[in-house]
């Protein structure tokens, strides 16, 4: 096995940076992978709460980096998926505890053995955002429908070109198809249309992720959850399965049937 | 050792400017310079720590990877490189890419170029791709964008700007006060445009977008016309 490395980053915060991360490994375990997270927000960890693993923490990211322990000691096998992992990073450092060639090595000491390592990256564009693509492969862009947000991806994108670290994937997170249906959010093609990458996933705005995320359970195993399957079909992406996307406006039940006829008129 | 030391120092001079740190490397190497430079700032950490560094390349062409291996190894002995100044048009491109200075405090000599009429050398600089935001590219010539401007770029030239796409961040023409720039685009729906010291906001974006120029009109103001053939 060589891991292929993804990092998942935004520019901006609160976009859903860890929920994406935790919702795309628990999904790529789903399907048999071996997957290791590791949470690059030192100082703001939080990538452990939303997988529901954080009073299992003894060891993190820094006390490999500073020798304390060995990286196995560090890796949380997940409470769901034995061939999941996440290495947590320290809550009592700051970005300047790692640096980028640290990053480096310890995804090299992972690829033997593992199939996807994914790195949730902190906002911004600063040192520990520069740690988190430092090794990546492949970087995935989560961005919501929002000008600022957009504007902030628009800025990334740029700083990986100029980086030479290829081509990013977009994920559209938290897109509401009934604003935009009504003209008050942008729509995938206006986000597309502007950052003119390759598009990997629409998430749809979905309650269940906000209840997910607080139960440290990630809504793709939720088999009801739309939120979720979008998830699981980018999982299917990022392995290289040509999956048709989501059609988002087939929606059913009353509320929706009300909606399109206010629409209609 | 102590050789090697009086070897670096002679080939990266440092001293102190009001904004921090110039390193100016010598005619030597790209490997042999920065290996030098980072030689003197592992022998004295103290002195460097913290420290705004701006670099001196002289003719240099140095290519992204170059740039970004060096501001890496900086940022790993906490030293931030913030500038590069050049006089290889590439590398002053590679650095802007990057998001670094390119001019410090204390202009170069050339750059003090007394501006004539209008700008007699048709120098243009190709950007073939899309500028991204927080991307600001300078050019004392005129600029050719094939590709957008997005949102929260910026481009500034001493001569005109030509885009082969949408302009929807600032695009500043005649940027040292030429009033005959001109700006032009297929879809010029800049949040805002500048040509010498005038301004316009006026901009909204078009439904149907078409080609447009921008200029300053008979009576000195900024404005942006459809462009017919003919």
């Amino acid at each position: 096995m060589t891991a292929q490395v993804i990092t998942v980053t935004s520019g901006k915060g609160g976009v859903g940076k860890t929920t994406a991360v935790a919702n795309l490994a628990a999904a790529l375990a789903m399907d048999g992978r071996k997957v290791v997270c590791i949470d690059g927000d030192i100082g703001l960890r939080n990538l452990d709460v939303v997988m529901g693993l954080e009073n299992r923490i003894v060891y993190d990211i820094v006390d490999v980096i500073e020798g304390r322990c060995k990286l196995r000691q560090a890796m949380i096998r997940d409470k769901h998926y034995p061939e999941m992992y996440l290495i947590p990073a320290a809550q009592t450092r700051d970005k300047n505890a790692v640096s980028p060639s640290d990053m480096i090595r310890i995804c090299n000491d992972l690829r033997p053995d593992t199939d996807f390592v994914v790195i949730d990256s902190p906002a911004g564009i600063e040192r520990g955002f520069r740690n988190a693509i430092a090794a990546a492969d492949r970087v995935l862009i989560v961005t919501n429908p929002e000008v600022s947000a957009v504007r902030d991806a628009d800025r990334v994108v740029g700083i990986l070109e100029a980086e030479e670290k290829g081509n990013p994937s977009l994920i559209i997170n938290r897109l509401n198809p009934t604003l935009v249906r009504n003209n008050d959010m942008l729509s995938a093609e206006d986000v597309l249309d502007l950052l003119g990458i390759q598009l990997i996933g629409v998430v749809p705005e979905d309650e269940s992720v906000i209840i997910g995320s607080n139960r440290g359970a990630p809504v793709v195993t939720d088999p009801k959850s739309r939120a979720g399957q979008a998830f699981r079909n980018i999982a299917k992406r990022v392995q290289g399965q040509d999956i048709p996307f989501m059609d988002l406006d087939q929606e059913n039940g009353l509320w929706s049937a009300i909606q399109r006829l206010k629409g209609r008129k | 050792m102590n050789d090697f030391m009086e070897q670096a120092a002679s080939l990266v001079q440092i001293k102190g400017i009001r904004d921090g740190l110039l390193a100016t490397f010598s005619g030597a190497s790209w490997e042999e310079q920065w290996n030098a430079l980072v030689t003197q700032i592992d022998e004295r950490p103290s002195f460097f720590q913290g420290a705004r560094l701006a670099i001196d390349v002289g003719t240099q062409a140095l290519k992204v990877n170059d740039l970004v291996e060096l501001r890496d190894l900086l940022s790993e002995r906490n030293v931030a490189l913030w500038a590069v100044v050049s006089e290889s048009p590439l590398t002053e491109q590679t650095a802007q890419l990057l998001g670094l200075a390119t001019r410090i405090s204390k202009p170069r000599p050339e750059e003090r170029r007394q501006f004539t009429e209008t700008i007699t050398e048709d120098t243009a600089l190709f950007v073939n791709k899309t500028v991204r935001s927080g991307t600001r590219i300078e050019f004392p010539g005129h600029i050719v964008v094939v590709g957008d401007i997005n949102p929260g770029a910026e481009i500034v030239a001493e001569g005109n700007v030509i885009v082969w796409g949408r302009v929807r961040g600032m695009v500043h023409a005649g940027s040292k006060g030429d009033r005959s720039a001109y700006i032009c685009a297929l879809d010029l729906s800049a949040n805002q445009l500048r040509i010498a010291d005038e301004v316009s906001a006026m901009l909204k974006p078009q439904k149907d977008p078409q080609p447009e120029i921008a200029s300053i009109n008979d009576e000195g103001h900024l404005q942006a016309e459809l462009w017919r053939l003919g």
